[in-house]
Formats: structure tokens, C-alpha cells, sequence
């Protein structure tokens, strides 16, 4: 042990209640901001998790174009001296299906970034139980693709996804419609579309995803099941689901796509850029509060180490004096201010973990919207870092300062008396 | 015998409040091994003087050799490790580290300097103690020490590195008179026993009195006695 950090832990270990004063602000800074993060960050992954339950990292599908500024009445009247105008355009006859959906799947297999693709037959219906009618939509997909993109296995709440295929006009109904319409496993349910066609589904299983706005209407029939409800040929196809091997592609993969194939593909944080704003609140919000406390700690021991060095201004004199230079001064205060931060970084990063931990066992109040049991909290070693070099750094710029004025204290001055 | 201090024409000046020109070109030299005490009225300089020779304050003009190095123009950090070589401090106040006890005040130079280990160190800094009679106190904490036990304590410290210089600042101002013998007679012995010159600032005429040569110092000149 060196001359230096001998003088610091006798300064430390002098004023024991001092220290442990300025270390208990470090400790309760990096405790806060290792609860905030591990809570807030729980929260986001909660909800990305949800979302990404119930959103494909790239849905592309043939959106209603409302865009009418080109007419054909231009065409057909092709005289450059007269003004056409159509009023109220109304559009055409159109189906909402993908042209070519085949061969948009087998170009899709040849990506090497896509892990799976599921095309879907989507569309509203009315469910019908005896007298009672109730909105919702229905799509028929081909459950083992589209059980791999969502994980449905883990969402039943009865049954399994593959019932669909082994049952003739099978249904799997969100949990909260089932509820709704008093249904349970085994019992038949009508399903009738807008334009009047109907069918008689038995339900086959239930699921719960955990958004009550997707548990209370939609369902699953097979993709051939929801082709023939809308009276269309098995090539009849109005979405493709994309699970990506890496969903931090989407945004930027989902424009070429759309590119590609003239068809709208959206990705799941545009679909639900909501969400992805208010993790960035979320996000700022930890990191302003946890700066704001560790700063509060910084200056708590800024102070202590200016009111130690004012105390100390005689032996900083005699050290001097006797040929200890002015960075043996700055080493044996900074040191003092650094062990502060980081034994009191530590401490709290272990008090920080405990309560994190702590949180993560609070059960979650019950609520039809969203499918948890405990607060969400995560463990991740990268925050745990983060609070040690933050406890760190703020005691280091906090002590440099009082430190350097210590090491030009004037020992002549002192001295003399 | 040879120099152990030499000035040239040494100039200082205080700017604040105002201009006052404190040390008039002051010249004269030291013998290795004396024992010479600077007196005179308050006010006249002497304290200053001595703060210059000690290298502690810079702010000067003309030459100061301590043990034959010239120590005009050293930066800080050369002079810091200067002193803790080649010189020695007494003060007034005995300001020993009230976290240590008289042993590891001792030590504490010696362990700043580097050059023996700390088990030699601490061999050092027990003879030393034993020559100030201060060896039973050696593991007191120096805060509960009294005040002439304390001066002691800091004599031996200033010892611990075999200065060639020991240069005090009223070191018997705030004693009683038994202990101001005492520490007369260890200077005396040091100087004359051990070969350490001793530079020391004092109003105790009793003390001067007795001494090899004294340095008299008025309105910031010299008043030399034999």
C-alpha cells in the first residue's frame, strides 16, 4: 500500500460517519437507478413482447386505395383545351387479395432474413349466437405456419393449435369473445360475413393472448376453411405474416418488400408506433431521474470532500512541507472520493438487485386488458454495469475538483499561521 | 568545512496590500553542523527568510543553494522531493497527523521517500524516537500526546530522513521552559554530535544566547554577530 492511499484510509476510517453519509448517497443513487431500469425495462419488454405476440414483424397486405386525382375521364374526353372534373369518385369493384400471393411466398422462402412466412385469408364476420350478433374478424390461416410466427401453442387456454387441422370447420376463438358468446370447447358457433355468407364452426380450442383487443373478436379457422366462408379459390390469399430472424431489420426491410411486390408491408413498430414512443419516454425518463440522483449524490460528496479538505488544510501543509508533491495531494483526496463511490456503488448495486428482485415477486394487479401475473422486472448484467461506472465517474468529477484546490493550498500561508 | 546553505543577494517583496519590500538583498552562508538561531523584532522578515530557505515559497529574486543544489528555479515537484531528501521541519505548531500515532508520524516521510522498506523504516523511526526519550509514546495516537511530547514527536520527524538541514519555525514558541531546554539541548547535540546544521527562528533570547553564531535581522537586513 502506498504512501498516499495509507493517508486516505486513515482520513476515511477518522470520520467514519462522514464517509458512510457520502457513500449512502452514491449507494441509494445507484440503488434507484437499478430498480427504475430493471422496472421501466421490464415494461418495455413486456409490452414489446405482447405487441410482437399479436403483430408480424412484416404484415404485407393490399390496402383500399383512396387515391383518386387520375381519372380516365381524361383519357376518354383527350381534349387539352377542356377541364374534366369527376365528382365524388367512387371506387371500383375490388378484392382485397393479393395477386400472385404464390409466388410472392416462394420469392419470400429464397430470403435469407425471414425465419418464416404465413399467408393468411383475413376478414370481418358477425358472430352469431342465437339472437345475438357480435362484430368481429376472422382469419384462416394455415395454423402450424402461423402457430411458429406467434407462439399460439403457449396462449391456449384450452386445447391446442392443431386442432384446427385435425377437425372438419374447426374454430379457435380468443378467450374473451368465447366469454362473450357463452361458448365453450365442443359447442358450435355461425359466422356470417358481410356479404351474407355463413358457416357453422365447432370450437376446437380458446386462446389468450393478453390484449383484450384482440381476445374480444378475433378467432382462427384453417386458410381453406376461411377461403371457402368467403367463397373464393384455394389462391384466394389477403395477407402474408413474416416473422424476420432479427425484428430490428423490420423497419428497414419492410420498404423494399413493399417495393418488390406493389403491396403495402408494414412492420410491426410503424403498426404500433405507440408503443415504441412510450418506451422512449420511458426509456429518457429513467435516465433523467437516475442522473438526477446521482448528481445529488455527486454534489453530496463534493461537499464532504471540501469540508474534509477545509478540515485538513494543516496536515495538506505538512504533508508539502515535508515533500509530498501536489498529485500526491490529488491522489490521496480523489482516492477518498473514489472509494466513496465505488464501495457505495457496489452497496447499492446489491440493494438495487434485492429490490428489483423484490418487485419482480409484487403480484400484478388482475385486469381483463393485459395478461400478467408479477410486476415486470429484468436482470441485465449490462444495467448493473452501467450503475458501476456511473457510480464511478460522478465521484471522480465530484472529488477532482476539491482535490486540485487542495494540492495548490499554499503551505507558507498555513504555516505561518 | 563545507556550505551547507549559501544566499545571494536575496530580494522579496509582498505585493498585497501593497508593494513592501520585506528582504533587502540579503546575502550570507551556513556551515554544515551549526547551530544558528535567526532573531529579531516581529515583522522584520525573518519568518519570511526562512520560508525561502525552506523552498517551500519561490516567489523571490536572487540564489538560494541548499547542500550544495541550487534550488532557485526547481519546479514544485523537484523541490517537494528536495525537501523530503535534504530537509528537515520544525514548527511552532507541532502539526503532527492526528490520525496517526507518534510512530507512523514519524514514518511517514521516509515512507513518501521510498528508499528503505517499511520494516527498516519503522527501525529508523524507533531510534530516532529513542533519542528525543519519546520511544514509550511511540504507538500513542499523536492527538493525545501533550504539547512538548508532540514537539518531540515532530523533531524526530523532521530527523527520519537524515536531513543535512533542520530548519524551525519558533519551535520552543508555544512551550514552557523545561521543555524548551530540552529541545535547546537536542539541537545542540544534533548540530554538534551528529554534524546536521540547524537553522532556527526564535524570539527566546535564552535560546539564541547559547548558540554558535546568531543571525539578527532588522527591517529585512542582516546584523551580523559573532
Amino acid at each position: 500500500m502506498s504512501v498516499d492511499t495509507l493517508i486516505a484510509q486513515r482520513h476515511l476510517l477518522a470520520n467514519k460517519k462522514q464517509t458512510l453519509v457520502a457513500m449512502l448517497g452514491v449507494t441509494f443513487g445507484i440503488a434507484m437507478f437499478i430498480l427504475m431500469i430493471s422496472f421501466m425495462m421490464g415494461v418495455n419488454q413486456f409490452l414489446e413482447d405482447t405487441m410482437l405476440s399479436s403483430t408480424p414483424d412484416i404484415h404485407i397486405y393490399n390496402d383500399i386505395k383512396t387515391d383518386y386525382s387520375a381519372s380516365i375521364a381524361n383519357d376518354y374526353f383527350r381534349d387539352k383545351n377542356s377541364l374534366v372534373v369527376v365528382s365524388h369518385p367512387k371506387p371500383k369493384v375490388v378484392t382485397l387479395n393479393l395477386k400472385n400471393a404464390d409466388g410472392i411466398i416462394n420469392d419470400l422462402k429464397k430470403d435469407n432474413l425471414i425465419a418464416n412466412i404465413s399467408p393468411m385469408v383475413s376478414t370481418q364476420v358477425f358472430y352469431n349466437y342465437g339472437p345475438v350478433q357480435i362484430n368481429g374478424y376472422i382469419n384462416g390461416v394455415n395454423m402450424l405456419e402461423e402457430s411458429r410466427l406467434f407462439d399460439l401453442a403457449s396462449k391456449m387456454t384450452d386445447g391446442v393449435p392443431e386442432n384446427l387441422l385435425s377437425s372438419d370447420k374447426g374454430i379457435l376463438m380468443g378467450q374473451g369473445l368465447a366469454d362473450k358468446l357463452n361458448l365453450r370447447m365442443g359447442d358450435l358457433v355461425t359466422l356470417a360475413t358481410p356479404t351474407g355468407a355463413t358457416m357453422r364452426c365447432r370450437v376446437v380450442g380458446l386462446f389468450r393472448i393478453g390484449i383484450s383487443a384482440i381476445d374480444n373478436v378475433r378467432s382462427y379457422v384453417s386458410l381453406a376453411d376461411g377461403q371457402q366462408l368467403l367463397g373464393k379459390d384455394k389462391s384466394y390469399i389477403t395477407d402474408i405474416n413474416i416473422k424476420l430472424k432479427d425484428n430490428k431489420l423490420a423497419t428497414a426491410e419492410s420498404p423494399v418488400l413493399a417495393k418488390k411486390y406493389g403491396y403495402k408491408a408494414e412492420d410491426w413498430e410503424t403498426a404500433n408506433s405507440s408503443v415504441t414512443a412510450s418506451n422512449l419516454i420511458r426509456d429518457t425518463l429513467t435516465y433523467v431521474v437516475s442522473i438526477t440522483l446521482l448528481v445529488v449524490a455527486g454534489f453530496g460528496i463534493y461537499n464532504i470532500m471540501n469540508m474534509t479538505i477545509n478540515n485538513k488544510m494543516k496536515d495538506i501543509a505538512i504533508l508539502k512541507a515535508q515533500g509530498f508533491a501536489g498529485r500526491d495531494i490529488v491522489q490521496i483526496f480523489l482516492s477518498q472520493s473514489i472509494f466513496i463511490g465505488l464501495l457505495g456503488a457496489i452497496i447499492g448495486l446489491i440493494f438495487g438487485f434485492l429490490l428489483a428482485y423484490a418487485l419482480s415477486r409484487v403480484p400484478f394487479p388482475k385486469s381483463d386488458f393485459i395478461a400478467i401475473k408479477f410486476f415486470p422486472v429484468i436482470f441485465r448484467p449490462s444495467h448493473y454495469f452501467f450503475g458501476l461506472v456511473f457510480g464511478v465517474v460522478t465521484p471522480f468529477i465530484a472529488g477532482l475538483m476539491p482535490s486540485i484546490k487542495a494540492s495548490k493550498i499554499d503551505p507558507v500561508a498555513i504555516l505561518r499561521g | 568545512m563545507s556550505i551547507a546553505l549559501q544566499v545571494e543577494h536575496l530580494n522579496k517583496h509582498f505585493q498585497e496590500p501593497e508593494d513592501f519590500h520585506v528582504l533587502k538583498d540579503i546575502s550570507f552562508s551556513v556551515e554544515k553542523g551549526e547551530f544558528v538561531p535567526v532573531i529579531g523584532k516581529s515583522g522584520c522578515g525573518k519568518s519570511t527568510l526562512l520560508y525561502l530557505l525552506s523552498t517551500l515559497d519561490t516567489d523571490y529574486e536572487g540564489k538560494i543553494m541548499v547542500n550544495d543544489t541550487l534550488v532557485t528555479g526547481k519546479s514544485q515537484n523537484d523541490l517537494a522531493q528536495f525537501r523530503n531528501e535534504n530537509i528537515g521541519f520544525v514548527f511552532q505548531f507541532h502539526f503532527l497527523l492526528p490520525e496517526f500515532t507518534a510512530l507512523e508520524n514519524v514514518m511517514l516521510p521516509a515512507l513518501k521517500l521510498g528508499k528503505y522498506s517499511k520494516a527498516e523504516i519503522e527501525e529508523h523511526a524507533i531510534d530516532k524516537l529513542r533519542q528525543l526519550h519519546m520511544d514509550d509514546f511511540a504507538l500513542k495516537l499523536s492527538s493525545k500526546l501533550s504539547g512538548g511530547q508532540q514537539q518531540r514527536v515532530a523533531i524526530a520527524r523532521a530527523l527520519i530522513n537524515d536531513p543535512a538541514i533542520i530548519m524551525a519555525d519558533e519551535p520552543t514558541g508555544n512551550l514552557d521552559s523545561a521543555n524548551t531546554d530540552i529541545v535547546f539541548n537536542i539541537f545542540n547535540e544534533l548540530s554538534h554530535t551528529k554534524g546536521i546544521t540547524i537553522l532556527t527562528v526564535t524570539h527566546d533570547l535564552d535560546f539564541a544566547r547559547n548558540a554558535d553564531r546568531v543571525i539578527e535581522m532588522a527591517d529585512g537586513e542582516i546584523k551580523l554577530h559573532d
